[in-house]
């Protein structure tokens, strides 16, 4: 049965905690696995944070949207911001790449995505904004199912 | 869940212990916090204590790394210890430990740095 959430809220660093949370929440009727979850709570940290620095440039008027859809085993989210874009998403992947090392940003949000995510697609504009959707594939299901 | 800093001065060395969560929201506090402690004590080296940390992403590589950079200035060294596996795996994925040593208690880190 597929199971979906939307949730919304400002661009404040404050609501990162919240978020990661929150979407932990959904995900546990999954029963993952505590590395299962660590890493669903970092990478929506890692987008959440991605949204509200580079999407909106802390501003708070901006908002920032997550959809996350369950269905079986399968994790499917979607991290949105309708704020700058990226000119060059390709380059913004690579490790350790970052506009932004005056704030002493790692460059890693895209590579933590990446490892602890089995696919990730970035849709960006510049302009128009950046969505981010992130799918994995719990293994503790997976082996009960088969 | 916030962040709580805790920061002890033995000589040269800033120990600083983190309990509660690291990421982007918090880690202003932590940088304006080790910043001051660094200059005002004139620090060489840092001890960073992980076991009370639950959760740290990217921004918290961001604030470590650059605390290690300021503190490189002095030739100091940065010695992380009690690290949890799930963030011992976002310091390998970054390459920090070629630059931050590993021990496994705080006592070890101490001792390494010559204040225990």
């Amino acid at each position: 049965m597929k199971n979906e959430m939307n949730l919304e809220f400002s661009a404040l660093s404050q609501n990162e905690s919240f978020a990661r949370v929150t979407v932990a929440a959904f995900i546990a009727q999954l029963d993952p696995t505590m590395d299962e979850l660590t890493e669903i709570k970092t990478v929506v940290s890692e987008a959440v944070t991605n949204a509200i620095i580079h999407g909106y440039e802390n501003d708070p008027n901006g908002i920032v949207y997550i959809r996350v859809s369950i269905e079986d085993s399968l994790i499917d989210m979607t991290i949105k911001d309708i704020g700058l874009g990226i000119i060059d998403v390709e380059e913004a992947r690579q490790p350790l790449y970052t506009t932004k090392p005056d704030l002493e940003r790692s460059g890693m949000g895209f590579t933590i995505m990446e490892n602890f995510m089995d696919e990730v697609e970035i849709h960006s504009q510049p302009g128009s904004g950046t969505e981010v959707r992130l799918r994995k594939h719990l293994q503790s299901r997976k082996m009960l199912c088969n | 869940m916030s962040l709580n800093i805790e920061l002890i001065t033995k000589h040269d060395v800033l120990c600083i212990r983190l309990s509660g969560e690291l990421d982007h929201h918090t880690a202003d506090e932590l940088r304006e916090k080790a910043t001051a402690a660094i200059e005002k004590n004139d620090i060489r080296h840092i001890v960073l204590n992980l076991e009370q940390l639950s959760f740290m992403d990217s921004s918290g590589l961001g604030v470590i790394l650059g605390r290690y950079k300021q503190i490189k200035q002095v030739h100091g060294e940065m010695v992380v210890c009690a690290i949890s596996p799930a963030i011992q795996r976002l310091f390998d994925m970054s390459g920090l430990f070629k630059i931050i040593k590993m021990e496994p208690t705080e006592e070890f880190a101490l001792q390494r740095l010559g204040v225990a």
